[in-house]
């Protein structure tokens, strides 16, 4: 198992730049995710760790050694693609055998390891069956047998239940995730999807139009986001910007907005101009005691929640409160956001400025 | 009453199938003819109204495998009972068997040219489709439609320069000009109907090889290979028939060591009348080894024709 560094990592197909400089670490035994919507480099920032890709700058390490160049027969790794990629003329046992008939190893060994493999994932019973008319779900479990079954230093995985449907994904994930803590594998996962990523990443990349976002633990990326893009793509609903014109300075406690002070974890930046004021939906309350208020446009109801869409001065809000409250569209309510999940955002630079609260967050992304 | 989209009623089952024993029958019509002429004598396979009963001999194909003379007056006389079947044959007619004709030799050289060509088309056309389809290659298109030009005007509209360029070339009338002429004309069908095969098969197969340790050329021929089979058995198919049947450039390309059978069974016509159950023994003959190649890949063939319409 192995450590695996991105320096300075660059990628172009022609004039398109698909990859600028990224610059990340990946702990030996990490779950990491690379999260991001279409097109923003996540793809073929892993397929350049894997080798599928050369980088067109930048150094790539594993286990301490410079790889960048090198094919990807070289690097010892596995990789379990979006549509699997099984080998339709092989049945399963071949198909999960291959990669260790490559490196010639005796017959025997190789039976007795694809039994061991098989029974890990519970697949024993169709090893000599055909690929083609496997279900879904055990064309997963092929494409993880054929990838674990040689002890690879990692596992590098595109979107794997991306082909999945909705149901079984979340018991797929449940799957991989159990896999991946008994075997310990440093595992490198591709997912647009930010719920997949939160549930199941020890670590998460945010990634956009070949940029990285933001780096670290799911909660400190979805409690203290660098950008307003790593802000409106994790959460569902995402986090509310009201914007407005104004300043802050160093060292503040309150911003206002709109004649009303709003405290805010206390500023280690200032700034003046375009900004927005971001808040999660789980974070604005009702109170009828505060000056700022909303005009409820709609709600939706979710079981042990409701959404609830409210029209402020400074544009439109999402907020999620108990599914209890009673709420009309057309009521008029006071609103309050709790003051330590504040981030304030500079508009014109998308960043989110320094506060005490997640100066140490922001610090090492 | 229900109607299934699915499950055909009996009677369309049997609508259905007269209609493809009728359209069978229309296109084997010729080919039943030219077999059974072959086995004719040459009274009955000129007799009119033509004979669909008939007592059937070999003749023809003595004929076509022997070169025959006239025997002399006191040699038909002489009693013939000890000699071969064949031999008696030809004296019925009055002839003798003087030696073997050129028809084996002719069949050779259209096997040897014929599967030769495809060959070397099939191997270069997979090996450039799979180039076109893999790589970044500059101009490819146009490099495509380039290629596919070349198979845009009659190739006996290029005859004469061709002709010209053989013989200085001193590839006139030799196996290794036939097949290079074959297979250049061959090729553009081969690049494109194979390019479209691979470029059918997902690339992750290949990078999936290649992350399982194997080396590019082992991932292309352990797994684009056998998963193209099917289109390259039927190029092999279409690549051969073309080869084998080619007229007009074997006439004006060969005469005496390379000339292949198509213009050759014509010259059966010759000696002493004409001898159509020796051209149709000829002709039933040349039909076998393409039936038996295409019988062969016939599983492929089928799939190969509807390949991308039922894709998964």
């Amino acid at each position: 198992m192995a450590q695996i560094m991105i320096k300075n990592v660059r990628k172009d197909f022609g004039s398109f730049n698909a990859v600028k400089s990224s610059t990340f670490t990946i702990e030996d035994g990490e779950f990491f995710m690379l999260l991001g919507p279409s097109g923003c480099g996540k793809t073929t920032t892993l397929r350049m760790m894997a080798g599928l890709e050369l980088p067109t700058s930048g150094e790539i390490y594993i286990e301490g050694e410079e790889v960048g160049m090198k094919p990807a027969s070289q690097r010892d790794i596995a990789f379990v693609f979006q549509m699997f990629a099984l080998y339709p003329h092989m049945n399963v046992g071949k198909n999960i055998s291959y990669p260790l008939r490559s490196q010639g190893m005796p017959k025997a060994q190789i039976k007795k390891k694809v039994g061991e493999v098989a029974e890990i994932l519970g697949i024993t019973d169709i090893l000599n069956r055909p690929v083609g008319g496997l279900s879904g779900g055990d064309r997963q479990r092929v494409a993880l047998g054929r990838a674990i079954v040689r002890d690879p230093k990692a596992f590098f995985m595109d979107e794997p239940l991306g082909a999945l449907d909705a149901e079984f994904r979340e018991h797929m994930s449940a799957e991989l995730r159990a896999l991946h803590d008994r075997m310990g594998a440093t595992t490198v996962y591709v997912t647009h999807d930010q719920l997949e990523a939160m549930q199941m990443g020890d670590k998460i990349v945010v990634m956009n139009h070949g940029v990285v976002e933001q780096f670290g633990r799911p909660q400190e990326i979805y409690d203290w986001p660098s950008t307003m893009f790593v802000a409106s793509f994790l959460g569902s609903p995402s986090m509310n910007f009201l914007t407005f014109e104004g300043m802050i300075g160093n060292n503040r406690r309150t911003v206002e907005m709109n004649g009303v002070d709003f405290a805010i974890p206390e500023s280690l930046e200032g700034a003046r101009g375009k900004l927005a004021f971001g808040v999660r939906p789980e974070h604005v309350q009702f109170s009828d005691s505060s000056p700022y208020k909303g005009e409820v446009l709609a709600t939706e109801y979710l079981g042990t929640t409701q959404i609830v869409t409210l029209a402020t001065a400074n544009g439109e809000i999402k907020s999620r409160v108990n599914a209890v409250q009673s709420i009309q569209v057309g009521d008029h309510v006071g609103l309050q956001f709790d003051p330590r999940t504040i981030t304030i955002f500079n508009v014109d630079t998308g960043k989110a400025l320094l506060s005490l609260a997640n100066q140490e967050v922001l610090k090492h992304g | 009453m229900s109607f299934s989209v699915t499950e055909p009623s009996v009677r369309q089952k049997w609508i259905a199938g007269s209609l493809v024993i009728f359209y069978a029958l229309i296109t084997m019509l010729p080919l039943l003819w030219i077999v059974a002429t072959g086995f004719k004598s040459s009274t009955d396979s000129i007799a009119y109204p033509p004979k669909i009963l008939f007592q059937p001999t070999v003749e023809g194909y003595v004929n076509v495998f022997t070169t025959q003379t006239r025997l002399s007056a006191e040699l038909a006389e002489q009693p013939h009972d000890d000699l071969p079947w064949y031999e008696q044959l030809a004296r019925n007619k009055g002839n003798t068997i003087v030696g073997a004709s050129r028809y084996s030799e002719r069949f050779l050289n259209s096997v040897i040219i014929g599967f030769g060509s495809t060959f070397f088309a099939i191997v270069l056309g997979t090996a450039a489709a799979y180039a076109f389809s893999r790589f970044k290659v500059p101009l490819k298109d146009d490099l495509l439609f380039f290629i596919l030009s070349t198979r845009m005007m009659p190739p006996i509209a290029v005859a004469i320069p061709i002709f010209l360029m053989f013989r200085n070339l001193g590839l006139n009338d030799t196996h290794a000009g036939m097949i290079l002429l074959y297979t250049a004309i061959n090729l553009s069908l081969a690049v494109w109907l194979i390019n479209g095969f691979i470029d059918e098969i997902p690339i992750e197969y290949e990078e999936a090889a290649l992350i399982d340790g194997y080396t590019r050329f082992q991932a292309f021929y352990k797994v684009v290979l056998p998963q193209a089979a099917t289109g390259i058995a039927s190029t092999a198919i279409f690549c051969l028939i073309f080869a084998w049947n080619e007229y007009a450039l074997a006439v004006l390309l060969t005469s005496g060591t390379a000339q292949t059978a198509p213009p050759f069974i014509p010259t059966i016509i010759g000696v002493g009348g004409q001898d159509w159950p020796a051209v149709a023994a000829g002709a039933t003959i040349f039909l076998v080894p393409v039936m038996v190649f295409t019988i062969l890949l016939r599983k492929h063939l089928l799939r190969g024709i509807t390949f991308g319409a039922v894709r998964k």
